[in-house]
């Protein structure tokens, strides 16, 4: 399964990204400044307890045991935050406003947090102090501390809640990722919806943009520009070829036609008769060569897309077929067409013809007497392919991409008439129609096939022209 | 017959001013569509010839004005410029045929004749018949000497074409845009298969011909003068 598109879109990872950062730095930044906190504050009780501590020890010094339990008693009477305790050697309790000897792990000099209760009312409370305990000479112990209950809850409310904290911080970015994205995307959807659709062929259209002028506007702002550049590329290539089509084919026709002019007036049996038609020919071939190179220039600029519609291939195939059927028949070929539905694909008719004609033509020129065409139109899940099959030599593995490229004949069939554009045209009439063109092997023979991509809802609706609008009435 | 040649070219323009004349039309001829115009709506033609393009009115708007005057005269397009779009534009304009440069003269007077035939329809037939050879367009059925051919739809209406224009010459071409409705290059010569077969359906056995093919043109049926 594939994770929803919101969590494989750009916008929505660089926010994860960047929230992952921020949860971390900031979880870091908040514990550098509770652990600093919590030490200061350390410090600051040990200095009051030091200090106590000092004192106590001068009075020790100066008026023995007796003097030290005068002081703790004077001491344990005013202060509620500071703890006492003396203890003989057996932690018994002597003096002080702890009810017992705490449990202690260190029993050095060290300072050590420990738990003892406390009675506030009538009960009976733990609370947390910081302190540290002494033996005196005698074997007497004794315990001075801080309560530091407060701060101690304080601490366990900030580790308890800083987890909490940082999800509730994800949750809430996450939540935000979500929202940028979507408005983000929807930007973007604008912008490739709309490219999609220029192109399928409508080069005068442009991106939409907003009044804002960020980076996104400039994007199409970009692509406007480009498609601006393409626009004007594609009507100056059209223009040329147009040109070429005016000024060569002008020059040729007159050509042709005043060597019609003198054919008429001499005797077609004599020698320069005969010459003179070889010309007419030779120059109805080169005018051929020539329009197959219009054709095939302007089904690659795309200019044809203007008069595409949706056509059933199955209609086209049964014509062509029907035209070339006789041509089979006289070479002793069996053209085979299986049965087939319709199948509707957005294409221009007459191109689509071509090239299937230029297909089925090269199937019959070199399949051998005896042998088998097979016409077929099948559904696949890539589109709709439309197959020429034959039993003749086929085209070797390594020469099946060269063959498309214009001018091109392989050596076997250099002697057989044609232009060398025949599979040109057609590989340049699949890429106007976005269908895959595949030179395969039909063992013996060549497989041919183009596939049409399904036909879209999304296809803008294209004018209908019908052939009998096309034909010409007689 | 009155032509009105508006082609822009001044040597395609004789040559075709003159080769019109040969065959026996009268030509009057214009260099751009202005002209053109004032001369398509001052006199009567039977018939105009119009370059695609043209300096001054282009040749697509010209024939809109004069469709525009209510005048349906016949108009032949004539156009350097590719078939794919240009065709559909052609005959959207108000065109009634389009043949593109380079072509032959054959070409152009077979169509000029079609298009004549189109404009004076003799009253609606439903039997075509050339010498010996008949054809019942409602039975669709075909007789020679008496004696029924058996036909395929596509043989008949191959037929019926070529007996339509029964002693004018009819082009591969028109044949393949007319019969087959295609608007492109076959490659091999397929329409010459299809007359073949057709002749030998109608002609086998008979010691007169009816269906002729004619040297650089095309094909033409007739009976023997």
């Amino acid at each position: 399964m594939r994770a929803p598109r919101i969590l494989r879109t750009l916008a929505f990872r660089i926010v994860a990204v960047y929230l992952a950062i921020f949860a971390i730095s900031a979880a870091a930044i908040v514990g550098f400044t509770y652990w600093n906190t919590a030490r200061a504050l350390n410090a600051q009780t040990d200095q009051i307890v030091d200090s106590d501590i000092f004192g106590l020890a001068e009075r020790y010094q100066r008026f023995g045991l007796a003097g030290l339990t005068t002081t703790i008693v004077n001491r344990s009477a005013h202060g509620e935050a500071t703890l006492y305790l003396l203890a003989d050697s057996d932690k018994r309790p002597i003096v002080g406003n702890l009810d017992s000897w705490p449990n202690l792990s260190e029993l050095g000099g060290n300072f050590v947090e420990f738990d003892y209760e406390k009675r506030v009312g009538g009960r009976t409370e733990e609370r947390r102090a910081r302190g540290r305990q002494f033996t005196l000479t005698g074997g007497f112990l004794l315990l001075v501390a801080r309560d530091i209950a407060e701060r101690y809850e304080t601490e366990k409310l900030f580790t308890t809640t800083l987890p909490w904290s940082v999800l509730l911080m994800m949750l809430l970015g996450l939540f935000g990722g979500i929202l940028i994205s979507r408005n983000f995307l929807a930007r973007l959807d604008v912008i490739n919806r709309t490219s999609r659709e220029i192109m399928a062929g409508d080069l005068s259209r442009r991106l939409p943009l907003k009044r804002g002028g960020d980076e996104l506007d400039t994007l199409a702002l970009n692509l406007n520009r480009m498609l601006e550049r393409t626009e004007r590329l594609m009507r100056g290539m059209r223009e040329v070829t147009d040109s070429i089509a005016h000024d060569l084919r002008t020059p040729l026709n007159r050509l042709r036609n005043r060597l019609e002019g003198v054919l008429h007036t001499m005797d077609p049996q004599s020698a320069p008769g005969a010459e003179i038609e070889a010309a007419v020919e030779e120059t109805d071939r080169l005018i051929g060569t020539f329009n197959a190179l219009l054709l095939i220039a302007e089904a690659e600029a795309g200019v044809a897309r203007e008069a595409m519609e949706q056509l059933d291939l199955r209609r086209i195939v049964d014509g062509v077929a029907e035209l070339y059927a006789p041509l089979a028949d006289e070479k002793e070929i069996i053209l085979f067409i299986p049965p087939s539905g319709s199948a509707i694909v957005a294409c221009n008719q007459s191109l689509v013809s071509q090239a299937l004609a230029n297909l089925l033509d090269n199937a019959i020129k070199y399949t051998p007497p005896g042998g088998r065409v097979t016409i077929s139109l099948d559904h696949t899940p890539g589109g709709v392919a439309l197959q020429v099959a034959d039993s003749g030599p086929g085209i070797p593995a390594e020469d099946r991409a060269r063959v498309l490229e214009r001018f091109v004949r392989l050596e076997a069939s250099r002697h057989s008439p044609g232009t060398g554009l025949g599979l040109s045209l057609v590989a340049a009439v699949a890429r106007l129609h976005d269908a895959k063109l595949d030179l395969g092997d039909n063992r013996p023979g060549l497989k041919a096939t183009l596939l049409f991509p399904a036909v879209t809802r999304r296809t803008p609706a294209i004018p209908q022209i019908t052939a009998q609008k096309m034909a010409v009435r007689s | 017959m009155r032509i009105l040649v508006i082609e822009d070219d001044p040597e395609a323009q004789r040559y075709l001013v003159n080769g019109l004349k040969e065959a026996g039309h009268v030509v009057d001829d214009a260099a751009d569509g202005d002209t053109g115009l004032t001369l398509a709506l001052s006199r009567q033609y039977d018939l105009a010839i119009v370059d695609r393009m043209l300096p001054g009115l282009d040749g697509l708007k010209l024939v809109g004005e004069i469709r525009e005057h209510g005048n349906s005269m016949p108009v032949l397009f004539l156009s350097a410029l590719s078939e794919i779009d240009e065709r559909v534009k052609g005959l959207k304009a108000g065109g009634d045929d389009y043949l593109t440069k380079p072509y032959a003269f054959a070409e152009l007077l077979a169509r000029i004749e079609a298009l004549m035939r189109r404009r004076h329809p003799a009253s609606v037939k439903t039997q075509l018949q050339v010498g010996d050879l008949e054809l019942d367009l409602l039975t669709r059925t075909a007789k020679r000497n008496g004696s029924a051919i058996d036909l395929q739809p596509r043989e008949f209406r191959l037929l019926e074409y070529l007996m339509r224009h029964a002693g004018q010459v009819v082009t591969r071409t028109m044949l393949l845009e007319s019969v087959w409705e295609y608007h492109f290059d076959p490659q091999t010569n397929v329409i010459d298969v299809h007359i073949s077969r057709l002749r030998a359906k109608i002609d086998k056995g008979f010691e007169a011909p009816l269906l002729h093919t004619v040297r650089g043109a095309g094909y033409m049926i007739r009976a023997r003068a």
